[in-house]
């Protein structure tokens, strides 16, 4: 088995919701991840799949420790992040790099595309004024532009031009992990092409290895190695790619599958149409958090919450019917 | 065959800034006979959503401005109503759904006050009627204990509910054609399977005839019986969804089909995609506007504007070498890198 470079376990965040009443302790609390174990193995695409609301994004922000995990611990090549201190984590973070859904949002406009590019370094204080041009000027070509874009500012370019750039900026320190939160949801599908090309061939030069965050399943089929459903922030399975496209166990992962658009206008799957909406996560239903909406729902499901077991190798299921 | 309900024709849609002109829009036409289903796809910024807005004329003039076409929509031309008339027909015989329902519910009115407005604009109704009459419509558009829903406020409601409530405002008034602009694209999947179900059952039921502008064209597959293509503010192609998707003509086309992931696309794989980016709309077009990302393009691409021609029988498209005689041999792999 492959070396595993990030190992999450039992990661728990709970945002308190502020109470009515000043000085009072607030009692209930958003429960954005509950409890998610998983491991990333050297030079893989784990996919993390799920709707809107789920904590996908929230499991990306405790990675690398943009926000402090409520319990439970992030290992990044056996050291625990949590118990990091505030200089040290700054130091890991180097390794563990992010690229944003937005690409707009997420590049200063006041800025030069020298200057975001650079701007690792310079926090790290790594090289001089010119060394550090060298390095944009490199990154540049890396990621398909050209060195005299270097003096230009993000309005200049392109949606998936601005995507490149943010890509660049997140390879600056040579990283060992990058986390996708959905990289590509923002363009059109031309260029949704490009990027995800560029990822790839990226992947395949450095040897990175990448948390790909989406909720586009046509996507996540073609990057991803391994995925990982969430629902309510739980995980509800993980497994390979083709187990979880050819053989998935999850109900909740055959009706997030089966709803995916035709490839086709001959397509004649039978498709699951799912009841209601997630329901919210600072009451989830007891039990099985999927009972309310879940076609094979037993009586067990409603009262003792299923854990994720071991099915085959390496396929994991958190449901009573196996 | 039926008439058409509504035909477009050589519209033309420009924006005015103080240093340059935008086309925006450049010679779309199109038709649409009762109950169809016309999907209109393309990239951000190939004109489709100006096409609707044009549509229900509701173009922010200045500076935008229709400086050229028809719109004729039952036989009369909408262009040459007056704002009163205009008033009668949007909302009431064309409606449409937006993108965002975040941002198109008004936040400080409930949700059954802003559908018993649009009641209440187009029939002669009180309030008790109209609001009867909005309860009905929550409940077919799927909304649980519309009772109790109606007096909430659009942020008491979840995405896929908010949908579900501006399609309500849309059939309040049983329209003739509904326009959807990305209806589905701020939604998961699991509630767009709902919303597209939705309204193929409600599109049965009152024979309404829908424009559907998207850029998934899985969705496309899955509601529409026509497909324009646009490009650059131009249609580049037309044609039912059988030959777009079996015999696509125009390059841009087969790059837009090539570049979507199916399940048959390897993990080794290199995804086709479609080069470079679209042109910039402020620097007018001489040829063909795909000419500088098509890699099947010539000499007479650059100087000379392909025409939108008949190359099969209701299968158009604007490509220099695709014509009734003589056809561009498509090669693989044209698109990888």
């Amino acid at each position: 088995m492959a070396e595993t470079i990030i190992k999450a376990t039992n990661l728990k965040k709970h945002f308190p919701i502020s109470d009515p009443i000043p000085f009072k302790k607030s009692t209930q609390s958003v429960k954005a991840v509950d409890g998610v174990s998983f491991d990333v193995y050297k030079g893989e695409t784990l996919g993390i799949v799920g709707e809107s609301g789920c904590g996908k994004s929230t499991l990306a922000r405790l990675i690398n420790q943009l926000i402090s995990p409520t319990a439970g611990s992030v290992e990044f090549n056996g050291t625990d992040l949590a118990s990091l201190g505030i200089k040290e984590i700054r130091s890991a973070r180097k390794s563990i790099q992010m690229v944003f859904q937005n690409p707009d949002a997420s590049l200063d406009p006041r800025k030069t595309i020298e200057s975001l590019i650079a701007e690792p370094l310079v926090i790290h204080k790594i090289g001089t004024k010119e060394s550090r041009r060298k390095r944009v000027h490199e990154l540049l070509e890396i990621v398909g532009l050209s060195s005299y874009h270097a003096s230009r500012y993000p309005h200049e370019f392109s949606g998936g031009q601005k995507q490149r750039i943010n890509i660049a900026r997140a390879l600056t320190l040579n990283p060992d992990v990058i986390i996708c939160d959905e990289p590509v949801s923002a363009l059109d599908v031309s260029v949704q092409a490009q990027v995800i090309n560029l990822l790839k061939s990226l992947q395949k030069e450095f040897n990175l290895t990448y948390i790909f965050i989406s909720h586009d399943l046509n996507v996540v089929r073609y990057m991803c190695d391994r995925i990982a459903v969430m629902y309510l922030g739980k995980i509800v399975e993980t497994g390979t790619f083709t187990e979880i496209y050819e053989d998935p166990k999850h109900p909740y992962t055959k009706a997030l599958l089966s709803a995916i658009p035709k490839e086709n206008p001959y397509d004649q799957r039978e498709r699951i149409i799912l009841q209601g909406d997630v329901p919210s996560p600072v009451n989830p239903p007891s039990g099985c958090h999927f009972h309310k909406r879940c076609p094979f729902v037993m009586d067990v499901c409603k009262t003792t919450p299923p854990e994720l077991k071991e099915i085959t190798e390496g396929n994991k299921v958190s449901c009573h019917l196996y | 065959m039926s008439e058409n309900l509504l035909s477009i024709e050589g519209l033309d849609v420009e924006f005015r800034s103080s240093s340059s002109t935008v086309k925006a829009v450049n010679g779309v036409n199109l038709t649409l006979k009762k109950k169809e289903t016309l999907g209109i796809v393309g990239e951000s910024g190939s004109g489709k959503s100006v096409t609707a807005t044009a549509l229900m004329q509701l173009i922010p003039s200045p500076p935008g401005k229709i400086s050229n076409g028809k719109i004729l929509f039952n036989g009369t031309d909408l262009l040459t109503l007056s704002k009163k008339e205009m008033r009668s027909i949007r909302g009431n015989e064309i409606a449409m759904i937006f993108q965002d329902p975040m941002t198109s519910l008004n936040p400080v009115f409930t949700v059954g006050n802003q559908i018993i407005e649009a009641i209440r604009q187009h029939k002669k109704l009180t309030k008790k009627e109209a609001k009867l009459e909005a309860i009905q419509m929550l409940k077919t558009v799927g909304i649980p204990e519309p009772e109790k829903r109606i007096d909430m406020y659009p942020h008491e409601f979840s995405g896929g509910m908010r949908q579900r409530a501006m399609i309500a405002i849309a059939l309040s008034c049983n329209p003739k054609l509904l326009i959807a602009d990305e209806p589905t694209t701020a939604l998961d999947v699991t509630v767009q399977a709902q919303i597209l179900e939705l309204m193929k059952d409600l599109q049965q039921t009152n024979d309404t005839s829908i424009i559907m502008i998207t850029h998934d064209l899985g969705v496309v597959w899955e509601m529409c019986d026509k497909i324009i293509v646009m490009y650059a503010g131009t249609t580049v192609e037309s044609g039912t969804v059988e030959a777009i998707f079996k015999n696509p003509l125009h390059p841009y086309t087969w790059g837009l089909l090539e570049s979507q992931i199916t399940k048959d696309v390897q993990h080794n794989e290199k995804l086709p995609a479609i080069p470079g980016s679209p042109p910039d709309l402020r620097k007018p077009v001489l040829g063909c506007p795909f000419v500088d990302r098509c890699p099947y393009s010539e000499e007479i691409c650059h100087t000379k504007k392909p025409e939108f021609i008949e190359v099969e029988p209701g299968h158009f498209a604007a490509c220099h070498f695709q014509n009734k005689t003589s056809r561009l041999e498509k090669k693989e792999g044209m698109f990888i890198g």
